[in-house]
């Protein structure tokens, strides 16, 4: 970035938002590298209340059996969910009395229009990252990826997640019910898990199609330097 | 059995249920918080409390729902001697001590524990492990045994034995839930020996590792940091919490 012609930074994350931000990413990875660690000691997936390993599975998954990694990977996975829970919330609470949700992550009007869209398609087809104003606001597919993960496939991970525990369930058994029975919602887990990863990726790929140092940065100092709108600056190697 | 499990309820575990989670501070779970994976096992502990507060019964199934597949995992048929000479005549020479803070400390045989009123129930086991299966389990709820000996109104905790070595501790909460019982019973016939035979525990509302085989004694204490190395349990010893609702 040195040597570049100084841009104008503006302010684009707010504490809470960045604050939550990391604190979800350490308590993820967390989740990822134990929930594996759990996974390990039954690689198999089943539908229904029901499975074992003599028992016909749905899914046979590609991984090595280990019996020895499950006492630290739960106690690892239970600490970092508390953590996520309690981050989560606090974000969602926060989100919604303060109107981050609203006016950050609800697509606005003009984002919703056919023509708007299929430019956005097309751009994100061609990883073109949005530049000047565009770039001070969540373009529509990106609000719309984000409302997917928090209000969708977090929660939906927590539930499943709670599905598995004999003790809440003895509390609310219309969890088994949610989701088809325990192994279900065993199977659900591990696809949400695996839908979650799939959106990392992505996040981490358009943060490097976007400006890596820039955008981290951001997440991390909230300034922001505003993407020029010159299509000379343009870093995209077919401009 | 329900009024009688109520009853014991109310008064053996009057300050645990009265004062709350407060008094749930003696539980392993809370007693002994030195790592931040103490703190959230003992959150999930006060929490999963109050989530049962009102005891809740677990889930019970139709006989036709019962597994065919039902794993059996760490012993399955024990090597000490006196277990293995009990087995070669079907456990009639058993006896279950039950001792501590009892008014009638007695051992019970098989035949009398068989004697006093059964509860059957199908319910789903969860292992920590992933697996899950469902079976049928016969015996006497532990509330009336306990009822049976007079347990005495200091006694906190009941520490349960396996003749492989294991062992573990339940506070009333669970000890005295109508689900909790010690069973010899399963899927209709005698406990086999790779589920625990004679006796086996079941405690439905927590993860298979606490539902002890082999059951060899049982004892009321007051508290249970005096037993193994203070955290209630063997398997605390090894990394697994001692409260396991989760």
């Amino acid at each position: 970035m040195t040597g570049r012609v100084p841009r104008q930074t503006v302010f684009r994350h707010r504490a809470f938002v960045r604050l939550t931000h990391w604190v979800n990413t350490a308590a993820f990875g967390a989740l990822l590298v134990s929930g594996v660690a759990i996974l390990l000691a039954l690689p198999r997936l089943f539908w229904g209340e029901t499975g074992a390993n003599d028992a016909p599975a749905a899914l046979v998954l590609p991984l090595p059996v280990n019996l020895e990694q499950t006492g630290w990977g739960r106690n690892l996975h239970f600490l970092a969910a508390w953590i996520l829970v309690l981050n989560g919330g606090l974000y969602l609470l926060v989100s919604l009395v303060g109107g981050h949700l609203r006016r950050n992550l609800l697509p606005d009007r003009d984002q919703l229009a056919p023509g708007h869209l299929a430019r956005e398609i097309a751009d994100h087809a061609r990883l073109r990252p949005p530049e000047g104003r565009e770039a001070l606001r969540y373009n529509a597919l990106q609000k719309l990826a984000y409302l997917a993960v928090i209000l969708g496939l977090f929660p939906l991970m927590v539930l499943t997640g709670l599905t598995m525990s004999p003790g809440v369930t003895a509390a609310f058994p219309e969890l088994f019910t949610l989701f088809g029975g325990r192994q279900s919602a065993r199977t659900l887990h591990f696809v949400f898990a695996s839908l979650l990863v799939l959106f990392l990726l992505v996040h981490v790929g358009q943060v490097f199609v976007g400006g890596a140092v820039n955008l981290t940065r951001s997440m991390i100092t909230g300034r922001l330097a505003v993407p020029s709108e010159s299509p000379a600056s343009r870093e995209t190697p077919d401009a | 059995m329900r009024d009688l499990s109520r009853r014991r309820l109310l008064t053996g575990s009057g300050a645990l249920l009265g004062a709350g989670l407060v008094s749930g501070c003696d539980a392993p779970a809370l007693s002994h918080l030195a790592t931040p994976y103490d703190w959230s096992n003992g959150l999930t502990f006060a929490v999963q409390r109050w989530l049962l507060r009102h005891q809740p019964l677990v889930r019970e199934f139709d006989h036709s729902r019962i597994s065919t597949v039902f794993p059996t995992i760490n012993t399955t048929d024990p090597d000490d001697p006196a277990y293995k000479r009990s087995k070669g005549v079907e456990f009639a020479d058993w006896k279950l001590p039950v001792t501590g803070l009892v008014e009638r400390p007695g051992a019970f045989s098989l035949t009398e524990l068989k004697a006093m009123p059964s509860r059957t129930q199908v319910t789903l086991h969860s292992c920590e492990q992933g697996w899950s299966a469902i079976g049928e389990w016969t015996g006497v709820p532990l509330a009336h045994l306990l009822a049976h000996v007079g347990l005495k109104p200091q006694a906190r905790f009941i520490v349960i034995r396996s003749v492989d070595g294991w062992w573990d501790s339940y506070d009333l909460f669970d000890a005295l839930h109508p689900q909790t019982i010690l069973a010899y019973g399963m899927n209709g016939g005698d406990l086999p020996v790779k589920h625990g035979a004679p006796l086996r525990l079941r405690v439905e509302r927590q993860l298979g590792y606490k539902s002890l085989k082999y059951i060899a004694a049982i004892e009321a204490a007051e508290r249970v940091d005096g037993y193994g190395k203070g955290r209630g349990s063997m398997v605390a010893e090894l990394g697994f919490p001692w409260y396991a609702g989760i």
